[in-house]
């Protein structure tokens, strides 16, 4: 009986390390209260089926779309459309954002008209974007890059701001110069930060699709969504909010298995 | 107050060390801030002083006095608002690999190895590949880590990152050791063994160092020379010769003569903390 009690005292202290199979325990328990919740509400006829499909539903839904190709295909442009827009955006932002941390005359140029923008609702430039480039991809693109470069930059800059004073200065008396400090210091010391900020911003770039998607494309699957609520089809709006969940949560532990990987240095 | 008598530190001519060349020449040296609000803030006042080839120098004074000031200035991390700093005869403009330093806080890169560390000022050179190992091993050795070369900074004691420090800046073979409180973070244990090590290594190097601390212990066990600065205006008020002889084991903290120099350097420092309050 002791070590129950100590169990339920370590659960109640904050910060106290807890048994790995407990803390599965407690996470599996989470989703199964919640995949409970659902089914009980919907099997049990709580809520119409119109409303609220049973998983059932849900997952022959899935089985349908995936045998006649429709999901794979919306999967894939939903893809191309995140990718393309979180690679262009990041590819600028990162060097941007470092020059924006470590030179105060980059910041004094750029941080007040990023902060101003940062603060813009993303959905509110769609019909622009749409006037001006049209409903194809590049629209798609557009929104996501919109909603995600702003952040990064000012993110990747806090990061490379953050960094000691005493690590550039130990370095100029190693004999570093200026452009040393930038690539073999400020550049590799804010890597953790970037990685970070990639990770959470990518997260963004998964709900921008679905803004995107909803308001103008022809595929995607926030296209399908919009679809299937035109057709009373409520399981398939469970099913693409489901992938985009468990595609978000992929490319998520991609980010973090990186940077255990190339930044394992920063605990 | 002590058999020292106590007298206002005025520099010697420079004939007294025209024997010894001065590796560190410090020359009528201020340092002023102006706060926020306007006022002036005098860090350093008009301090000269001279320290000579492969001496080991300490710098003791409360906090506040500009001791720190003086190795940033020395260093060429910051300029002086008056007066110049000479090391080796050279101007000091801008910091440069000739005056190598060891931080206070753990500085080393922390995505770098310890040998990465010790190599990163020699790959700055472009020294040839060959040559950066046969240095890095050297000093490696010297510093008693050869077994943790591949090791990361976040994987070391406090003592051993400031043992890497201590290697990394004299992998670069500089003119002189800058050295702000490098041992301030460590347990006494660590710290008495790192004063032991650091002698040894000052030893074998003959390199001329500045060392910066508020432990008067620490400044007679490793100086030759110690230079007393008093607070508000940061200035040197004292120099004293520790006659020690060395090598220096822990002993020497019994003898009487140790005694009598910690007590005349804490009348000096007591003085000067009556004056403020």
């Amino acid at each position: 009986m002791a070590t129950q009690k100590s169990w339920l005292q370590r659960c109640l202290t904050p910060k106290v390390e807890l048994p790995g199979k407990l803390m599965l325990g407690a996470s599996s328990l989470c989703w199964l209260l919640v995949i409970g919740l659902w089914a009980g509400l919907s099997y049990g006829g709580v809520v119409p089926s119109m409303f609220l499909p049973t998983p059932g539903d849900v997952l022959a839904a899935g089985a349908r779309l995936a045998g006649d190709g429709t999901l794979s295909k919306h999967v894939l442009a939903s893809l191309e459309v995140v990718l393309i827009g979180f690679l262009v955006s990041s590819l600028v932002s990162v060097p941007l954002g470092l020059l924006m941390g470590s030179f105060r005359i980059v910041q004094a140029f750029l941080e007040p008209l990023v902060n101003f923008i940062r603060y813009l609702p993303v959905t509110s430039f769609v019909p622009l974007f749409i006037l001006w480039i049209g409903i194809g991809l590049e629209q798609r693109v557009a929104v996501i890059i919109f909603g995600v470069f702003f952040q990064q930059l000012v993110m990747v800059a806090d990061a490379s701001r953050g960094i000691s004073k005493d690590l550039i200065n130990a370095s100029y008396t190693l004999g570093a110069k200026r452009c040393d400090v930038v690539l073999h210091v400020l550049g590799p010391a804010s890597l953790p930060g970037i990685l970070d900020t990639l990770r959470v911003t990518m997260g963004w770039a998964w709900t921008y699709l679905v803004v995107a998607e909803l308001v103008a494309a022809s595929s995607g699957l926030g296209y399908i969504s919009l679809k299937a609520m035109r057709g009373f089809q409520v399981d398939v709006i469970f099913l693409a909010i489901a992938i985009i969940g468990l595609l978000g949560l992929i490319t998520d532990q991609l980010f973090r298995l990186l940077r255990l990987r190339i930044a394992a240095w920063a605990q | 107050m002590g058999a020292v008598a106590k007298k206002p530190y005025i520099m010697p001519p420079l004939s007294v060390y025209a024997e010894v060349a001065a590796r560190l020449r410090v020359d009528n040296v201020s340092l002023r801030y102006r706060s926020p609000k306007g006022e002036t803030f005098t860090a350093l006042d008009r301090v000269s002083f001279e320290v000579p080839d492969q001496q080991f120098a300490v710098i003791v004074g409360p906090s506040g006095c500009g001791k720190s000031s003086l190795l940033y200035l020395t260093a060429g991390l910051n300029e002086p608002t008056e007066g110049y700093i000479y090391v080796g005869g050279q101007k000091v403009d801008g910091p440069g690999a000739d005056r190598g330093m060891v931080f206070q806080g753990y500085t080393l890169f922390p995505w770098l190895t310890v040998r990465q560390n010790i190599e990163f000022g020699l790959k700055r050179r472009g020294l040839p590949q060959d040559e950066i190992r046969t240095i890095v091993e050297f000093y490696l050795g010297e510093v008693g880590l050869a077994k943790f070369a591949e090791h990361h900074p976040k994987q070391l004691s406090g003592g051993m990152m400031q043992r890497v420090a201590i290697a990394r800046a004299l992998a670069n073979d500089p003119q002189i050791l800058l050295m702000d409180e490098p041992f301030g973070a460590l347990d006494s244990q660590t710290r008495l063994q790192m004063q032991q090590l650091l002698l040894q290594v000052w030893g074998n190097s003959k390199k001329t160092v500045v060392f910066v601390t508020h432990d008067i212990d620490e400044a007679i066990l490793l100086a030759d020379r110690i230079y007393v600065m008093g607070a508000r205006p940061g200035r040197i008020k004292e120099v004293l010769d520790v006659q020690l002889e060395r090598p220096r084991s822990l002993d020497v903290v019994m003898g009487p003569e140790f005694i009598s120099m910690k007590r005349h350097i804490l009348g000096l420092l007591h003085d000067d903390m009556a004056e403020v309050h």
